[in-house]
């Protein structure tokens, strides 16, 4: 439309340089609490480690600063066993935040997560399968994760095309078939645990399906999981406008130059790859998938564009705070790590949701 | 100008539009009226492309609406639809701040000019004041002038509203139709109120029974011979002082004063 600029106006007059301000304000903040909690975490444990000596040995390894002044067994613990497994937890944690964003935008509905499309089902059931039949054992010593990826892959193309069986894949039809196909990979694991008969077996299932970064090492699953989160969160930044667009509505998207559908299609690629290579990493960790995304906009506001950078950092702090909590809670045994989000979310989740009410937004 | 020709659509065996042909042309305002379920949204959608007709075409300024990408047609139309977009967590300024997206590259932040525009939209509509606030906690009213407000920061070449007066008081329908009128934009309005079509549209396309029963100037189409039948009600019309107004009186009404004039006349 042919309109003219005629009053001339504040800079700023919407508020959206102090928005930027604020956001770059927590993403620097996070930034640096991340790394204060990849440092203390990395301390923690059955032989703890002062937090000085953990930088040293880090930048050491990482630059070749410095002096040796520690043990070696110190060395080992920091390098070979605990740092994976915080930068496992930091991945994993981050990854399930941002596409519990991008489907809550896909779906529209605040209370989807990233189990929603039945993926962790699938790949519960490859893992079962993995632990109880030795399935993929060909794959080495990634025979479980492979397994369980396996599985995911299945249940989101099943998902997928249940929910195109109509033609295009609506925000409903989406959500209903998640749920059809992750009721049916549950029973599918629960026959597989009982059809095993094995009381072992069904223990380090239920082990795996409540979640643990005890497979954390560093080998070639670690490096996946590092490209493929970092890739998709780096994707649903950069299309965060339009993911903005989607959760306001189909037609609201067409109409300001978006496709629906096809751009629908893609995020249910890009997060179905991200699900499948976390969740066969760790199992299933309830919660920050959900929590996480009503916690960052809560700091910075709807726009995607600064949910998910935000969302992807909380994620990755509190997943790692969890995990120490569940490291050394009843030490020397580990409690599994999706006991440990369930019980600090859902607390957290109805705090949010009686804060929503109150501002009149659900 | 947008042309529509041959258009067609039906839901399940139900044929809302069959064989419409429609044209909006540059600089006027173009009215879309009828009767509940007529297919005056079921017609806009098609001419915006959210739904294809399997019958006919649709051009935009000589490209054939198809062989347009999402965004060369967002750039070239901009909608206003009735969609709530109720749950979404969005302030009223980032929600008109969206019209802006089919102008950037996929990289590219929003920067001072488009906040300029996205405010002075805001201005016309009278909704300053909302910037900051979330968009769900607004009243119906305010939602469909910030809607207005983001669709006029698309800075297309074609506006289409279905039902911009929905929800409004007198008169935002007035101000906001006025405001679209004073744009010189070609124009595509969905309407349910004839004065305001009359006031405020250069030219109707009256919808009835599938197809179009009238189309031409507002003159010549609100005309009660025309209308009566499509709408089923009783309609006197005045030309007071160069305006057109519309007055309505129910046929059964009619029936009944009639029944009662007779039965007056029997009982004298």
């Amino acid at each position: 439309m042919s309109t003219v600029l005629s009053d001339v106006r504040e800079p700023d007059v919407l508020g959206v340089g102090a928005q930027r301000r604020r956001t770059s304000v927590w993403l620097v903040s996070l930034s640096a609490g991340l790394i204060v909690t990849a440092v203390v975490a990395v301390g923690t444990g059955a032989i703890a480690i002062d937090p000085l000596t953990v930088a040293r040995i880090l930048g050491h390894q990482l630059f070749g600063l410095g002096e040796v002044t520690w043990e070696p067994p110190q060395e080992a613990i920091v390098w070979q066993v605990r740092l994976p497994r915080v930068l496992l937890g930091m991945l994993v944690g981050g990854g399930l935040a941002v596409c519990g964003v991008a489907l809550q935008a896909m779906v529209r509905n605040v209370l989807a997560d990233p189990y929603l499309l039945g993926i962790n089902s699938g790949a519960s059931s490859g893992a079962a399968a993995a632990i109880l039949f030795g399935a993929g054992a060909g794959f080495g010593q990634y025979a479980l994760s492979t397994s369980a990826f396996l599985g995911a892959l299945a249940a989101s193309l099943l998902v997928f095309l249940i929910a195109r069986s109509g033609g295009r894949i609506t925000s409903i039809r989406l959500l209903l078939s998640g749920v059809a196909v992750g009721y049916a990979l549950y029973a599918t694991t629960s026959f597989l645990i009982f059809a095993s008969g094995s009381a072992e077996g069904a223990r380090s299932v239920m082990f795996w399906l409540l979640g643990s970064l005890g497979l954390a090492r560093w080998d070639a699953l670690l490096t996946v999981a590092a490209v493929v989160i970092g890739g998709t969160t780096l994707y649903l930044t950069v299309v965060g406008r339009r993911l903005d667009a989607l959760a306001v509505g189909d037609e609201t998207a067409h109409t300001l130059g978006i496709n629906p559908d096809r751009f629908r299609v893609r995020l249910l690629v890009v997060v179905s790859l991200c699900v499948g290579v976390l969740v066969s990493a760790s199992g299933s960790i309830g919660f920050v998938g959900l929590v996480v995304p009503h916690l960052a906009r809560r700091l910075v506001g709807a726009p995607h564009v600064r949910v998910v950078p935000v969302a992807a950092l909380l994620g990755a702090i509190l997943l790692v705070w969890a995990d120490v909590i569940a490291r050394v809670l009843l030490a020397p045994q580990e409690i599994p790590i999706g006991i440990i989000t369930a019980l600090l979310g859902a607390p957290f989740l109805l705090v949010l949701i009686r804060r929503l009410h109150a501002g009149g937004i659900a | 100008m947008i042309t529509a020709t041959g258009v067609s659509w039906r839901y399940g065996a139900n044929p809302v539009i069959d064989g419409v042909s429609v044209t909006a042309r540059p600089g006027r305002v173009l009215g879309l009226i009828g009767p509940n379920g007529s297919g005056k949204t079921t017609l806009l959608r098609l001419l915006y492309g959210a739904l294809r007709s399997p019958t006919g075409s649709v051009t935009v300024d000589d490209s054939a609406l198809p062989s347009l990408s999402a965004r060369e047609a967002a750039l070239r139309m901009a909608v206003v639809v009735q969609e709530s977009g109720g749950e979404t967590a969005l302030t009223v300024a980032e929600m008109v701040l969206l019209g802006r997206g089919p102008h950037l590259s996929t990289f590219q932040r929003t920067g001072r000019a488009d906040h300029e525009i996205a405010a002075r939209c805001l201005a016309r509509v009278g909704a300053t004041h909302l910037g900051p606030r979330a968009f769900a906690g607004l009243s119906g009213g305010e939602r469909q002038r910030v809607l207005i407000a983001r669709a006029l920061a698309q800075e297309a070449t074609h506006l289409l509203l279905d039902e911009p007066t929905n929800h409004l008081d007198i008169r935002f329908q007035h101000e906001v139709l006025a405001l679209v009128r004073g744009l010189g934009t070609c124009s595509i309005v969905v309407l349910h109120d004839l004065n305001l079509a009359a006031r405020y549209c250069d030219d109707l396309v009256l919808l009835g029974a599938g197809g179009v029963a009238a189309a031409g100037p507002v003159d010549e189409v609100l005309d009660p011979a025309i209308l009566e039948p499509v709408y089923g009600i009783g309609i006197k019309r005045l030309d007071l002082d160069g305006d057109l107004h519309l007055l309505f009186h129910p046929f059964a009404e009619e029936a009944r004063e009639a029944e009662e004039a007779e039965e007056a006349q029997e009982a004298a």
